[in-house]
């Protein structure tokens, strides 16, 4: 029998914890003296400068960055006006565009007065073998070009609903697996790691001509791994009778140690997949986009589509459905729980290897942990939507990947995914039932 | 109005309600009264209650047909759900908006239709889990055994006496998960006792409970109106009810439709029809009866 | 090959500052997952907590290392009430993956740049340990962990405990508070308190129906076992420097698998999980790369020191499986009910 917890001012008891929380930062943000604001620090190489008036640093102007492999950053610079910007590869070039929208009223980029080299700008440096340049800007009166915040918010839709179609993929099979055995799969994030590492181990045997053969291949592998995996590891256990607890320690291990299995492979550096420098081409004003992001929208909405096709129409589809609704009825109304199970489990590593090839080209680049690091945005997709109903999902992810990248308009780009993990916890404790999810009858 | 517990034929309690039986009477001496409580899962009524009354030190029975709504009333008396609209009392005080432990700690104990035996603490300590007001149960106290051991050693010998009573005291330091189906029952029902309960509610005490438990189940729960204290169960088995209950209250789709004493309410149509539908010519006892009590005739 | 240095390198390993801190953490997460039943996955905020606590404190407040301990305690007391009052009332999975949510949150805030000033970022904060001044903040007055040594300079012990008097003094002051640390715990345990805590692993709802304030017990758990987590942090911040990203979702999996080894309802558990799993780092750490760099296994010396790690996934999965109660456990008292 299950009973609802008793039923408290939670919202109240929510709304002062959080302010305790938010006021705990605060304080600590209050006392933040000058620091040089940098993003990226985890990656290898630097491009750091600052922005200054007559000597004068110019705080909070907005530097981005384009580079190799379609490396995107933006950074603001302290109260020094100093930025410091990681990068991910030496020997290369980046361009460097001050936003003038963002400095004072009345100034602009000019000339440097030292060397009076013409400056703009928009730069472009080369990052040396010494793996660290240096970019200065000064200002001064004088005309400025602008991006306006109307093509900054596209630019963020566009990028977050490329973003949340990829985390569709991953968490509609984690969705689908949670549905039909309870398992919260934390080693879903390897699943999606996958499809990547294997379609860049295929790349290096093929050449990167046959990029189209590599991921049809990683993705047959990608089914294969999830064929596997139920056949070795999770149908013997829901054989046993193994407690949903247990069986998410197990996924933790299992997460664990293929996750350094990559490592041991491919070594802890990041690589690209062919293609990942496509050159990206102007949509209108300042929003622009690539062939791969177009390539990478249109097949996830081909696959999604495909998808749901199959869980409506398909006699597999139906069956899993109704396991999700009510496993013990599916079971005694003569599904084949354990065969659908096993589909399942293909279907959703399928799903899941692609949305790490998607992943690969949207960091940009191959790690061996790079599963993990979106794997509780993929939870938080799925919870939003509801755990363990597919639509949800698909609707969750749009929401989590909107909300991720859009909210570096406002908040530290560095702070992007927290937004995402608060409106996870917020949702499990408010709807768990999540935002399409049906309330569960107690009692 | 109290009784001596005999297997054979218990003393009902008679004369519990004032005025013409109907359903939602009220009683001589109610410890509990409910008042228009209703609770709605979506769009689906699961309890809708007008009134009820249940008397105090006698053995009522709650009884319906699947989906009635008697363990969601239960949850709702005793806090572990909460009401949409509604009001109760208990000893004259009133219930709502309290939280489940508060509604224990005031004498209101209920056992679960899933036994809820804890399953990897040994028996005794089930037991002692049941005693109210420990001191070593204060974080602040628990590290100073001298603060709470002499309580321990009272806990001990009154979980003592009454795990003898329910025939339990071999298994005392065996874990609880190891206990049969109806051990575990009992042990439920020795550990609401631990908590000297005014009012018990027993939510289906004998489902799952092998036939040769049964009967001391049944002597059991006699005895806790010997000593005073009131009983209230869920119970599908008519041949019980009529055996051991003073007073019937018949839930159907989440409503009190009849109330009555035993013999009078399985005569009453409205349960005849809840439970039967159209096939009315078939005694009450025999369909929902699992067990058979040969003695029942005899008390007829 | 040093067969026997390998040996005695990974002896050392039995009572580092880094095993006490494993263990300390490892015995909350007992208290948590083994006695309370709580599915504890963010045990690495509260750790991450007590070590930038007490850094936060001695670097920018200026505060002597005992009372900025304090603030690292405190700092994860507050974060346990934060996280607990809202979600103790979920169902187990679902505060799994809020805790480990909020572990993260904690971990990027203290990565990010926003707070940069206070924490380092992602450089992380050092010199908190010295005595005197720092060299972040060398207007700071008051000392760090290191201050209070009354150990004289110099070198003591024997192999492999062969150790300066920073270790010796740090080794010590780690013993203690993990000797308390294990006696308060078996004493609640044993306690009529730690009985009602074990009666709602099992089966909250019972509990509730007895008349016990389940969620206040729950809470009290739940910061118990977040201070312990933080003195483990505090253990780390006493060793070196504070970095967050050593505060990462492996961190708490790590010591999960520790805490499995040892056997999750014990008490001396966490302390045998720690040590065997730091043992067993080091050795093969240290094993592997040798084999690999004699030509006896076929890989690179930096792949054959990956390959500790990949055990360590694959043993929690056989631990689970194969022995739940853990290698000290009961099996009758293995914590997997449900």
């Amino acid at each position: 029998m299950r009973t609802n917890s008793t039923v408290q001012p939670r919202v109240s008891r929510f709304i002062s914890a959080l302010g305790a929380f938010v006021l705990a930062f605060g304080v600590l943000a209050l006392g933040t003296p000058a620091h040089a604001d940098v993003v990226n620090a985890e990656l290898p190489f630097k491009i750091s400068g600052n922005v200054q008036n007559k000597g004068v640093g110019i705080p909070a102007v907005s530097i981005s960055m384009t580079g190799p492999a379609g490396f995107v950053a933006t950074v603001l610079t302290d109260a020094d006006g100093k930025y410091t910007v990681g990068v991910p590869e030496k020997l290369a070039d980046y361009t460097v565009t001050v936003d003038e929208m963002t400095l004072p009223d009345g100034v602009a980029v000019i000339d440097n007065p030292a060397t009076e080299f013409v400056e703009a700008s928009v730069q472009t440096v080369t990052v040396g073998p010494g793996g660290r340049t240096t970019m200065n800007f000064f200002i001064g009166q004088g005309e400025r070009k602008t991006t306006s915040i109307f093509d900054q918010v596209v630019q963020r839709l566009i990028s977050g609903i490329n973003f949340g179609l990829m985390l569709a993929l991953a968490s509609v099979g984690l969705s689908l697996i949670y549905g039909t055995t309870g398992i919260s799969n934390f080693a879903h994030a390897e699943l999606v790691t996958f499809g990547a590492v294997a379609t860049y181990g295929l790349v290096a045997l093929m050449g990167g001509d046959l990029l189209w053969l590599a991921i049809i291949l990683a993705l047959v592998l990608s089914a294969a791994l999830g064929w596997g995996q139920d056949a070795a590891l999770w149908a013997p256990l829901r054989r046993r009778g193994m407690g949903l607890v247990q069986l998410m320690i197990v996924s933790i291990g299992l997460s664990l140690g293929v996750r350094y299995l990559y490592q041991f492979f491919i070594g802890g550096s990041t690589e690209q997949l062919p293609g990942s420098d496509a050159e990206r081409f102007a949509l209108f004003g300042s929003v622009t986009l690539s062939a791969i992001d177009i390539a990478s929208m249109s097949i996830s909405v081909i696959l999604i589509m495909l998808f749901a096709l199959w869980l409506n129409r398909s006699k597999v589809g139906k069956a899993t459905r109704a396991i999700s609704d009510n496993p013990g009825l599916a079971a005694s109304s003569g599904i084949d729980v354990d065969g659908v199970v096993r589909i399942v489990w293909i279907i959703g590593s399928v799903l899941a290897g692609f949305s790490g090839i998607l992943w690969a080209y949207f960091r940009p680049g191959i790690r061996w942990d790079m599963g993990g690091q979106i794997l509780l945005l993929i939870f938080a997709a799925t919870t939003l939507g509801g755990l363990g109903t597919a639509y949800g999902a698909l609707v969750g992810s749009l929401i989590v990947g909107i909300l991720v990248e859009s909210s570096s308009l406002v908040i530290p780009s560095d702070l992007k995914y927290v937004g995402a993990l608060v409106v996870l916890i917020g949702i499990l404790l408010f709807r768990p039932q999540g935002i399409l999810g049906r309330k569960e009858r107690v009692g | 109005m109290s009784s001596k517990p005999t297997s054979s034929s218990p003393i009902k309690s008679t004369g519990l309600h004032v005025g013409e039986i109907k359903p939602g009477v009220a009683k001589k001496d109610p410890i509990l009264i409910a008042d228009g409580v209703r609770r709605q899962f979506g769009g689906l009524v699961a309890v809708d209650v007008d009134h009820v009354e249940i008397p105090r030190n006698a053995i009522t029975a709650l009884i319906g047909p699947n989906g009635a709504g008697k363990t969601t009333f239960f949850n709702l008396l005793t806090g572990f759900d909460q009401p949409n609209e509604g009001k109760w009392s208990f000893n004259g005080k009133s219930l709502a908006k309290v939280s489940a432990f508060r509604v224990a700690r005031r004498g209101l104990i209920r056992t679960f239709q899933l036994t809820k035996a804890l399953g990897l603490l040994t028996v005794m300590d089930n037991m002692k889990l049941g005693s109210t007001e420990q001191s070593g149960e204060k974080l602040s106290a628990s590290l100073f055994p001298f603060l709470w051991t002499k309580k321990e050693t009272e806990i001990e010998a009154k979980a003592t006496e009454i795990l003898q009573r329910f025939k339990l005291d071999t298994k005392k330091d065996d874990f609880a998960a190891s206990l049969s189906g109806g051990q575990r029952k009992l042990l439920e029902m020795a550990r609401a006792l631990m908590t000297d309960p005014e009012l018990v509610m027993l939510d289906e005490p004998m489902a799952g409970v092998n036939p040769a438990l049964t009967e001391s189940l049944l002597e059991h729960i006699l005895g806790l109106k010997a000593q005073g204290m009131t009983v209230l169960f869920v119970e599908h088995d008519m041949h019980m009810v009529r055996h051991i209950a003073d007073w019937v209250i018949v839930m159907a789709e989440g409503r009190v439709v009849a109330e009555g004493a035993p013999d009078e309410v399985m005569k009453n149509p409205a349960v005849i029809d809840a439970y039967l539908g159209s096939h009315q010519d078939v005694d009450l006892g025999t369909v929902t009866g699992r067990i058979t009590l040969p003695k029942i005739s005899k008390e007829k | 090959m040093d067969i026997l240095g390998i040996f005695l390198s990974s002896a050392s390993f039995i009572l580092a500052p880094t095993t006490i801190a494993y263990a300390l953490a490892t015995l909350g997460l007992a208290l948590h997952f083994g006695y309370g039943g709580l599915l504890n996955m963010g045990m690495a905020g509260f750790m991450a907590l007590g070590a930038y606590g007490y850094a936060i404190g001695v670097l920018t407040f200026g505060l002597p290392w005992y009372f900025a301990a304090f603030v690292g305690i405190a700092a994860s007391i507050v974060f346990a009430l934060i996280l607990g009052i809202p979600t103790l009332r979920l169902r187990g999975d679902y505060l799994a993956i809020v805790t480990i949510a909020a572990a993260e949150i904690v971990r990027l805030m203290l990565l990010s740049s926003a707070f940069g000033g206070v924490t380092g970022s992602a450089d992380g904060l050092s010199g908190f340990n010295g005595p005197g001044g720092t060299v972040t903040n060398p207007t700071v007055g008051a000392g760090g962990f290191n201050e209070g040594n009354p150990i004289p300079e110099g070198v003591y012990g024997f192999v492999p405990f062969l150790d300066n008097e920073r270790t010796w003094y740090l080794r010590i002051v780690g013993i203690l508070i993990l000797a308390i640390a294990i006696f308060v715990v078996w004493r609640l345990v044993n306690s009529p308190w730690g009985r009602v805590i074990k009666g709602i692993r099992e089966d909250e709802d019972a509990v509730r129906s007895l008349g016990k304030n389940v969620f206040a017990y729950k809470l009290q758990v739940l910061i118990i076992g977040g201070v312990l987590g933080a003195l483990g942090g505090l253990m780390l911040a006493f060793a070196t420097n504070v970095n967050s990203s050593v505060y990462v979702t492996s961190l708490t999996f790590f010591l999960w698998t520790a805490l499995l080894l040892g056997g999750a309802a014990t008490v001396f558990g966490p302390l045998a999980g720690s040590i065997i799993f730091w043992v067993l780092q080091a050795f093969l750490g240290l094993l592997f790369p040798a084999l690999a760099s004699v030509g006896l296994m076929p890989f690179t010396t930096i792949q054959a020191a990956q390959i500790k790690f990949i055990i360590v996934g694959f043993a929690l999965v056989l631990l689970v499986v194969f022995r739940p109660q853990g290698l000290f456990g009961n099996k009758k008292e293995l914590t997997f009910v449900k």
